[in-house]
């Protein structure tokens, strides 16, 4: 078995703007994998053909291969509601489903899998909010409405609804821009935490974020892979002058 | 501008949309108080349970036709509630392009039809075919009446529920019809419990497609198959017979058809209270 996530030749459509082209990249498992680049660069899209999120929108195509732990998600014969069980999301801005407790929202994913033990829930339930760091806020208030939290607290309500599912690919889609710099430092060190235990990959803007939680980073730009390493040497000594752009700030 | 013409110009702009606000309650409460002062008197038990009296006999009530009603209304609903709710969500959540827009489109249409037009249509579609005035011939009418209105709050209020909470539903592995059925629909369900009860207080309160539908009865119900008896149709006929007190009887079925509307309204929203609200 080929762990992590391999993609090869992946294209992507909105109508008829191409808006990736030929990604070729490897993402190591159990470790975290930062995309950066500047808006509309391809970066959300790309995270978004990982887990078959790209063909929600109306209209969008993707074309290529995306192995995550060395099974084709675009097979034929592939159901994208399977390929997305195994691997979670967090969005931008905090989420959770506003009619819904703490408790459900985290438990949404697990029951809707079929799990149906009370037991068996709150066990699942207790063990991603403590992964997720949100068990000592909420404990005492699991029936509250996931809505009454602040944005960092829910945030990480939904870091926790995606991992209660046991994922082997938590993807991250500037999962800290709503937030505020200590919110942000809290999700960091949960990120930090979290490596080891599943292939992360974090799309971003602040480039110290890649830079604090990455070991390897890639930098989009208009659609392209330009350049893709270790994080540290990225930063340090980009081989592309277009890398040495943007992470200086000269850029554009 | 000078902060004192700013704050008459904010003062006098606030009391005016103060005004309007409370213009627009003005009609209500002016109905309930006229009904009130014009029909409470003729409110009382027997008018809860007891058959109309033969002209000339005193007492006597219209709980036939609150029964009727109540079956009218309630059939009505389960034929066009479940129709309405799902075109809507149709509408909200397909892709394609054109079928949308014609559906909409005729939609608004079918609102506009008067609803003499749609008895017609219920009589020619139901009654002829069975032979006889029924119940079910009124249900139709007013089914067909509240379909439009339910269709469009549901695709307005579906349509109201953020992306990103699809997204996030689809995004853990949840297949589309169970993202609909579990998050669209309950984040939109204060809104559209509002849009079904504006649907049946509009049909409660119908008369003319009643009239060579469900027809009328003096009598209980007796079968779906049969003519019924609603309140608007008695009220129309108490109030236009010369009689003082089928007038006062006639104002007491109005107040009483405005609070059952009330109370329907009322139980509905308390019975289908979500602990968190979403959408409103």
């Amino acid at each position: 078995m080929v762990d992590g996530i391999q993609v090869t030749g992946v294209n992507a459509w909105f109508g008829s703007v191409h808006v990736l082209k030929g990604i070729d990249l490897a993402m190591a498992p159990k470790a975290v994998t930062a995309i950066i680049g500047p808006s509309g660069c391809g970066k959300s899209t790309f995270i978004r053909c990982l887990n078959r999120m790209h063909e929600v929108v109306p209209e969008a195509r993707v074309s290529g291969t995306v192995l995550v732990e060395g099974e084709d998600v675009y097979a034929a014969g592939v159901d994208p509601v399977q390929v997305r069980r195994r691997i979670g999301m967090v969005f931008q801005r905090p989420n959770p489903f506003p009619t819904m407790s703490v408790f459900d929202n985290v438990a949404a994913g697990l029951r809707l899998a079929g799990m149906r033990r009370r037991a068996d829930l709150q066990e699942a339930v207790e063990r991603a909010l403590r992964q997720a760091a949100l068990w000592d806020e909420v404990k005492d208030g699991l029936d509250k409405s996931g809505t009454s939290l602040s944005g960092g607290q829910q945030q990480r309500l939904c870091i926790a609804r995606a991992l209660a599912v046991d994922p082997a690919v938590l993807l991250m889609d500037e999962p800290c821009s709503a937030l505020d710099p200590i919110a942000t430092a809290r999700i960091e060190e949960l990120i930090l935490e979290l490596r080891g235990a599943l292939t992360i990959v974090i799309v971003t803007h602040n480039m110290q974020q890649a830079a604090r939680v990455s070991e390897a980073t890639a930098f989009f730009l208009m659609g392209e892979l330009v350049e893709f390493g270790v994080t540290r040497e990225l930063f340090t000594n980009p081989r592309d002058k277009r890398t040495e752009d943007y992470i200086t700030g000269r850029f554009g | 501008m000078t902060a004192r013409t700013r704050r008459v110009v904010n003062r006098v702009m606030g009391g005016l949309t103060a005004l309007a606000a409370g213009l627009v309650i003005l009609p209500l409460l002016l109905i309930f108080g006229f009904l009130l002062f014009q029909g409470a008197s003729a409110v009382n038990v027997d008018f809860f349970t007891h058959l109309p009296k033969p002209v000339g006999e005193d007492g006597g009530g219209m709980a036939n036709a609150i029964i009727g009603s109540l079956i009218l209304v309630g059939l009505a609903a389960c034929l066009g509630l479940p129709i309405g709710i799902l075109g809507g969500v149709y509408l909200a959540e397909s892709r394609d392009r054109r079928m949308p827009w014609l559906v909409r489109f005729l939609a608004d249409v079918l609102n506009g039809v008067p609803s003499i037009v749609i008895g017609i249509f219920a009589y020619a579609l139901v009654v002829l075919p069975m032979r006889r005035f029924s119940a079910l011939a009124g249900a139709v009418a007013l089914a067909v009446i509240m379909l439009p209105i339910v269709v469009r709050t549901s695709e307005e209020l579906v349509r109201l529920v953020p992306s990103s909470l699809r997204e996030a539903a689809l995004a853990l592995g949840i297949p589309e019809w169970k993202v609909i059925l579990r998050v669209v629909l309950p984040t939109a369900r204060a809104g559209i419990i509002t849009g079904v009860m504006v649907a049946v207080a509009r049909v409660a309160g119908e008369t003319a497609p009643l009239l060579f539908t469900a027809f009328g009865n003096r009598f209980w119900h007796q079968g779906l198959d049969q003519p019924i008896a609603a309140l608007p149709l008695q009220i129309f006929a108490y109030a236009i017979a010369p009689y003082d007190d089928w007038h006062r009887q006639a104002w007491a079925g109005a107040l009483v058809l405005i609070g059952m509307v009330f109370i329907v309204s009322l139980a509905a929203r308390v019975a289908t209270r979500g602990r968190f609200s979403g959408v409103r």
